[in-house]
């Protein structure tokens, strides 16, 4: 099952439309992280509203979806993590420490807005 | 706690055959389905979902193969879902070691076995080094 990843702007959106095996996951990590330098996306947002579960392996590979992505210049949010899915991460020590998630699609868009506008607040600055 | 023998059978098993990686994802909505018909609010049928994800993946990771079986249990009339992940694979070396956070053989994060006792009400583990890995969780409808 591939994730249709589009491009909004300075964005990339990723929308998961329904469960994903750990071969799918790794391949929409590595789509990812070529794609964000091939259209110079400043941001990703991985929507995972459809996801019934987000266990120990889709959390690492998200986690490392951000990781890398950061690395490449951009960051990413995660969005749409649904209460229920929420509860059983914790449950099983689950975090995604050091990621930014938003409740929705739209939380996400102005996450990475704000994000944009205070690093172009910082070049002026820094000139 | 109550034991398998205590706990009557309430509707057929579904046995789920592991051997690659669809068969996690085929397993975890079977057990979601039951789980749903069991009466399992959403939550709980997500904390199902997820334990027999980390179940089925250990089996993959660690035996290549083996089986999920998934029963509606009763006790004391309480309800509840109980998942059996068996495989004679290599077995576990230190059961211990294995049920710390963080401990992995594989790379992982090292929280699928203490992470699924936590999701779970009950856990039971039985492994043979060298024989393979009988793994017993059920979780009651509260």
């Amino acid at each position: 099952m591939q994730v249709p990843i589009l491009k909004q702007g300075a964005y990339l959106i990723a929308t998961v439309q329904s469960a994903l095996t750990d071969e799918d996951l790794k391949q929409l990590r590595d789509t990812l992280v070529l794609q964000v330098s091939k259209v110079r996306a400043r941001g990703v947002i991985v929507d995972v509203t459809a996801l019934d579960v987000i266990d120990s392996f889709a959390t690492r590979t998200l986690r490392d979806v951000a990781y890398m992505i950061r690395l490449r210049g951009a960051e990413t949010v995660i969005v749409g993590i649904q209460p229920e899915v929420a509860f059983s991460m914790v449950k099983l020590g689950l975090t995604l420490e050091g990621v930014a998630t938003s409740l929705d699609l739209e939380e996400g868009l102005a996450y990475l807005n704000r994000k944009g506008n205070a690093h172009a607040q910082e070049v002026r600055t820094h000139r | 706690m109550p034991t398998l023998r205590r706990s009557g059978l309430i509707a057929d098993e579904v046995r789920v055959s592991i051997g690659c990686d669809s068969d996690i994802v085929s397993a975890r909505q079977k057990g979601r389905e039951l789980a749903s018909q069991c009466g399992f609010p959403s939550t709980d049928t997500a904390v199902v979902a997820t334990a027999i994800s980390e179940l089925a993946r250990n089996i993959v990771r660690y035996a290549v193969r083996g089986e999920i079986i998934l029963r509606l249990v009763q006790n004391n009339g309480k309800r509840g879902i109980e998942v059996v992940a068996a495989d004679d694979g290599p077995g576990i070396a230190d059961i211990g070691m294995a049920m710390q956070d963080g401990y992995s053989t594989s790379g992982g994060l090292g929280l699928g076995l203490p992470g699924t006792r936590r999701l779970m009400d009950d856990f039971e583990i039985t492994s043979d080094y060298g024989k393979g890995t009988t793994i017993t969780v059920r979780r009651w409808r509260r």
